[in-house]
């Protein structure tokens, strides 16, 4: 029961930030200063997520060698850069979160 | 860099390109959906409740938040108020959008809007800003979209049936496709000095503020990430933010 009251408040306060904006704005226009502050949101935002995501392991700061995410992380932001292709930056980020982890489960980076 | 490439600019033509330039997006997001599906029950949310939530929530994220909340037995109302928080950038995604789509009625903005996530706006911006006059391209949001959470439902179910044959799902690292996935689309978008400020600002304060409750720290590294590289846009005027990544996808 807790779960359903969970699941439904979550979707509709959801669909409360999606949708009105869109319903709403396109009403009105934008003046230009904010419509070039709008692209400026999805790199923000994403490296928002991404960041801590990397740095942070079990809510503590870990930054070395032993904290796989950030040097996977690290391989496939140089991927991204040097490619610009988004399949081969996942795939490679993939395997070099797998790799790094079997190195350091053989304890062959001390 | 990526060509401008052509779009045969019929309905079909727009949601089959959707879909097509969607397919390393749904490649990041299939571990993610397999590990929501799969922790669902180590976090004490049934299985009905996982396949609910995609269906009904479609948030990637604030799902997975919700459910680790769930399993630290948080109460219904902390769990709606950090969902609303986790996914207030949608907001921003929604009016970056809406100049695209002020043609349309509501019973098309509705469905777009609920179907709306990082990953179908991102590489929708970036083809509606190509020069192209298609009167058609919110067939590719849609196209784009449809597919998403087609993966994202078939995911979820997946990981919860696999996750009762799993030991300790969240240990193998699929999370990490995310992290991958989002670092394909931002570092592209880094081509001049105010995006890389951006970029620079909403990662430092992103970790500084990372211990604030209900993610708020990401909302306020957004805010001030936008602001840095309005800032530095107006330092080096000369270099405008470019209007979205260059990805190939």
């Amino acid at each position: 029961m807790n779960e359903l009251v969970i699941i439904i408040g979550m979707a509709l306060v959801t669909i409360a930030i999606r949708y009105p904006l869109l319903a709403l704005l396109g009403k009105i226009t934008l003046p230009e200063p904010i419509f070039r502050a709008l692209k400026y949101v999805p790199p923000a935002v994403l490296t928002a997520i991404i960041v801590p995501a990397m740095l942070f392991k079990n809510d503590e700061l870990v930054i070395g060698y032993t904290n796989d995410y950030l040097i996977a992380g690290i391989i496939s932001a140089v991927v991204a850069w040097r490619s610009k292709n988004l399949l081969l930056t996942i795939i490679v980020g993939m395997g070099s979160l797998l790799i790094w982890r079997w190195l350091l489960s053989t304890h062959m980076l001390g | 860099m990526a060509k401008a490439r052509i779009v045969d600019p019929t309905r079909r033509g727009e949601f089959w390109a959707g879909v097509k330039d969607t397919i390393p997006l749904v490649v990041g997001a299939i571990p993610f959906g397999l590990i929501f599906g799969a922790t669902a029950s180590t976090n004490h949310l049934s299985a009905g409740g996982a396949v609910a939530m995609s269906v009904l929530v479609f948030a990637g994220s604030a799902q997975f938040i919700a459910s680790t909340l769930i399993a630290h037995q948080a109460s219904a109302i902390i769990i709606i108020v950090t969902t609303f928080v986790v996914n207030l950038r949608h907001a921003l995604y929604s009016a970056s959008l809406a100049p695209h789509l002020k043609k349309l009625p509501q019973r098309w903005l509705l469905p777009l809007a609920f179907w709306l996530t990082d990953e179908s706006f991102v590489i929708t911006i970036s083809h509606f800003d190509t020069p192209d006059a298609s009167p058609h391209k919110h067939w590719y949001l849609l196209g784009s979209e449809l597919f998403m959470y087609l993966n994202w439902n078939l995911c979820t179910l997946v990981g919860v049936i696999a996750g009762q044959y799993i030991h300790d799902p969240a240990s193998w690292g699929l999370d990490f496709a995310m992290i991958v996935t989002f670092m394909g689309m931002v570092v592209p978008f880094i081509r001049n000095r105010p995006a890389l400020m951006a970029v620079i600002v909403s990662a430092i304060t992103a970790t500084v503020t990372y211990s604030l409750p209900n993610k708020l720290g990401l909302f306020i590294a957004a805010i001030l990430g936008v602001a840095a590289g309005l800032i530095s846009e107006a330092i080096w005027a000369e270099e405008k933010a470019p209007a979205m990544a260059e990805i190939e996808p």
